[in-house]
C-alpha cells in the first residue's frame, strides 16, 4: 500500500488495530487498501478476538471464511474475513494452524454466525480441519463417499487421482499438452519453455 | 418423490445448535406440544411413526433454482426439517484455478455463476489487476459497468419469470425470458457469447462497441421497460402472487447479519447496503441512483425491492450510455501471459451482483499460478443455512416460491 492510501484509512480503524494488539497480541498487520486489512492472531486467542470485533467494535458480517494451505510451512493459514459496515471496512483475521496430526484443528465459531456451521462443514471435507463441537460438521458437504486425501490440500494430485479412477474412451489420443503448445501453437516460445 | 425410511430419526434443524430467532418459528416450535420430544437439546422425528415422511424437492424439479435438492422432514403438508444438499454440478473450480497459469483461469471463472457470469470475470481481472498494480483505461471502467448492470438485468429478469412460476403464474415467465433473451442477444453483439462472455479479461476488456450497438441496446431498454411495467401491472397486482408472498419467508432484521443475508434478501429488511454505494468500484461514484429499502422482509417485498432494481438498472445502463467517452482505449497491455508471474499478496475484491455481495479472494505466492482463489457467492449463505432457517414451518406448497424469493444459483456454494 501506498503512503497515500494510508492516510486514508478511518482513524476509528486505526483505534481497533490498537486495541485488539493490546488485548489479544494482535499481530503482522497489513493494510492492503484503505478499507481492508489483514492481521494475524493465535489460534488459542482467535474466538475470543472474533467474539470481541463482533460484539465491541461492529464487526458483524462474516464476509467468508476459508483456508490457504501453506503446505511448505506444514500450516493451513485460516481467513476469517469480517466486515464493518459503520467504517465500511474488511478484516482478515488469520490464524495459522498445523496441517497434520490432531493440531490440525480449530474452534468452532458457529455460535456467532450461524451461517460459519456450513464453512466449517466444508473446510472439513475439503481440506481436512476439524471443528470439534459445530453442527454438522461430519456429514457430507459437495462431496459424497469420498475415502481420499481432502481435495483442497495441495499434496492431492488431481492428475493421479483421475487417471486411476477414470479411463479414456478406447481409441482416444492423449497429447502431452506442453509438447503441443511448444510444437503446434506457440514454437516461437518454445525455447523459453 | 417420497422416501420415507421407516428406520431413521432425524434431527430437527431446532436442535442443530442453530439458535431459532424468528419468533413464529420460535412459537410454533416451543407451544405445540403434538411436535416430537426433546433429547439433548434435539428434536427426533421418529419417521416410524408414520407422523412424518421425508421429502426430497430436487435436484431436478422446477422448484428448485438450478441443481441442488432440499431434503424435506413434513408433518402433514409443513416442514419440519430443511436440509440443502450441493454437488450435483460443475465444481471444483478453485481447485482448478490453482493448477493453471492466470490468463487460464480467465476462461473458467464464468462458469461459476452461469446466468450472470460477469461478475465472476470482473472480481477475477480486478483482484488480478490489483496485486500487479495494473491502472485500465477509464473506457474499459465505463464498459464494464455497462456489462455488469446489463448481467444484473438479464438475471433480474430470469428470477422474476422464475418467481412468478413459483406460484404457478407462468404468462409473465415467458415475457420475462423473453425479455432477457434480448439481452444476451446484445450480449452476443458485443462479446460473442450469450451465456459466457468471457469479455472481461485482466488488464480490460477485450473488444470494443460493434457499429450500431448502443442503439440497437437503447431500443432494447425500451421494450425491456415497457414489459417490466406490463408484468408490474400484471404479477404485483395479481391476488394469487400477493397472497402467497406476502407473510412468507420473513427474515428478521436480527438474523441478517448472523447468517450473512447481503443484497436485496437484506434490503427487503429495511438495511440500506449497496457494495455499489458503501465501496464504489468502477464508475459507480460518477452515477445517480439510490438504494432500495423495504421493512416487511417477506417474499414480497424482497420482489419489490428486485423490481425497483430492474428500473434502476434500465436508468443506469441510459446514464452509463450518455456519459461514457466513446472513443479511447479499453485494454491495458499485459506481459506475456505465458510467463506472467503475479507479485506476492493477496486482496478481496467485492461488487454487488443481483443477490448481494459477491467477492473474490485471490492469494499469491509470487508465481504463474494462483496460490489459492476463493469465491464468495451470496448464495453460500442463503441457500444453505438460511434456507434450512427459513424453510422451518412453512407449507411445502411454498417451498419453491420461498428459495427463488431468496435468489439463490447453487454453482456459487460448490465452486
Amino acid at each position: 500500500m501506498n503512503a497515500h492510501e494510508a492516510l486514508q484509512t478511518p482513524p476509528e480503524v486505526h483505534a481497533v488495530f490498537k486495541d485488539v494488539h493490546l488485548r489479544f497480541g494482535v499481530h503482522g498487520l497489513e493494510e492492503v487498501r484503505p478499507d481492508q486489512a489483514y492481521v494475524r492472531v493465535e489460534r488459542d486467542d482467535a474466538v475470543t478476538l472474533l467474539t470481541h470485533l463482533q460484539a465491541i467494535h461492529g464487526y458483524t458480517h462474516l464476509a467468508f471464511f476459508t483456508a490457504v494451505d501453506r503446505i511448505e510451512d506444514g500450516v493451513f493459514e485460516l481467513l476469517y474475513l469480517v466486515h464493518n459496515y459503520h467504517l465500511r471496512h474488511d478484516l482478515g483475521v488469520i490464524v495459522e494452524v498445523p496441517r497434520e496430526g490432531d493440531g490440525c484443528t480449530m474452534d468452532t465459531v458457529h455460535h456467532l454466525w450461524p451461517a460459519a456451521a456450513t464453512y466449517q462443514r466444508e473446510m472439513r471435507e475439503m481440506f481436512g480441519v476439524a471443528f470439534p463441537g459445530c453442527p454438522r460438521v461430519e456429514e457430507n458437504f459437495a462431496l459424497e463417499g469420498w475415502d481420499e486425501l481432502p481435495p483442497m490440500r495441495r499434496d492431492f494430485d488431481t492428475r493421479e487421482y483421475s487417471e486411476r479412477v477414470y479411463y479414456a474412451r478406447p481409441g482416444r489420443k492423449t497429447h502431452d499438452t506442453r509438447e503441443h503448445m511448444k510444437e503446434k501453437i506457440y514454437p516461437s516460445e518454445a525455447e523459453t519453455w | 418423490m417420497v422416501t420415507g425410511d421407516m428406520k431413521h430419526t432425524v434431527t430437527a434443524a431446532a436442535g442443530r445448535g442453530i439458535p431459532n430467532l424468528d419468533t413464529r418459528n420460535q412459537a410454533h416450535i416451543n407451544d405445540n406440544d403434538r411436535l416430537p420430544p426433546i433429547v439433548n437439546g434435539k428434536a427426533q422425528f421418529d419417521l416410524a411413526s408414520g407422523k412424518y415422511i421425508k421429502v426430497w424437492q430436487g435436484p431436478q424439479h422446477p422448484g428448485i433454482t438450478g441443481n441442488m435438492s432440499l431434503e424435506l422432514v413434513i408433518c402433514g403438508d409443513e416442514i419440519v426439517e430443511c436440509k440443502t444438499h450441493v454437488g450435483y454440478l460443475h465444481r471444483g473450480f478453485e481447485k482448478l484455478m490453482e493448477r493453471r497459469k492466470y490468463i487460464q483461469c480467465f476462461p473458467i471463472v464464468c462458469r461459476i455463476a452461469v446466468p450472470e457470469p460477469d461478475f465472476n470475470e470482473y472480481l477475477f481481472a480486478a483482484t488480478v489487476e490489483e496485486l500487479q498494480g495494473i491502472e485500465i483505461p477509464e473506457r474499459a471502467k465505463w464498459i464494464r459497468t455497462l456489462n455488469l448492470e446489463m448481467a444484473r438485468l438479464a438475471s433480474f429478469f430470469m428470477w422474476l419469470g422464475g418467481q412468478a412460476g413459483a406460484f404457478g403464474i407462468g404468462t409473465q415467465g415467458q415475457w420475462t425470458v423473453t425479455m432477457r433473451d434480448y439481452i444476451l442477444d446484445r450480449f452476443e453483439e458485443l462479446t460473442g457469447g450469450r451465456i459466457y462472455h468471457m469479455y472481461m479479461i485482466p488488464g480490460g476488456v477485450r473488444s470494443d462497441f460493434p457499429p450500431g450497438f448502443t442503439g440497437r441496446l437503447r431500443d432494447t431498454l425500451d421494450t425491456c421497460e415497457a414489459t417490466l411495467r406490463d408484468v408490474e401491472r400484471t404479477l404485483f397486482h395479481n391476488a394469487v402472487f400477493k397472497m402467497r408472498a406476502r407473510g412468507l419467508g420473513i427474515i428478521h432484521p436480527d438474523i441478517v447479519d448472523r447468517f450473512g443475508v447481503v443484497g436485496p434478501n437484506a434490503r427487503a429488511a429495511g438495511f440500506a447496503r449497496d457494495v455499489r454505494k458503501d465501496h464504489p468500484y468502477l464508475v459507480y461514484d460518477q452515477l445517480d441512483f439510490d438504494v432500495v429499502t423495504r421493512t416487511d422482509s417477506d417474499a414480497f417485498a424482497r420482489a419489490e425491492v428486485r423490481l425497483e432494481e430492474m428500473y434502476q438498472s434500465i436508468d443506469l445502463i441510459r446514464q452509463i450510455l450518455d456519459r461514457m467517452p466513446m472513443t479511447g482505449p479499453f485494454f491495458t497491455k499485459l506481459p506475456n501471459v505465458l510467463h506472467w508471474r503475479v507479485p506476492t499478496g493477496h486482496t478481496y475484491k467485492k461488487a454487488e451482483c443481483t443477490r448481494g455481495e459477491y467477492g473474490y479472494y485471490l492469494n499469491s505466492d509470487g508465481g504463474d499460478k494462483p496460490r489459492r482463489i476463493y469465491v464468495r457467492g451470496p448464495s453460500y449463505t442463503h441457500a444453505v443455512s438460511l434456507m434450512e432457517h427459513l424453510a422451518i414451518g412453512c407449507n411445502i406448497a411454498d417451498t419453491a416460491g420461498l428459495m427463488v424469493s431468496l435468489h439463490t444459483y447453487p454453482p456459487e456454494v460448490e465452486r
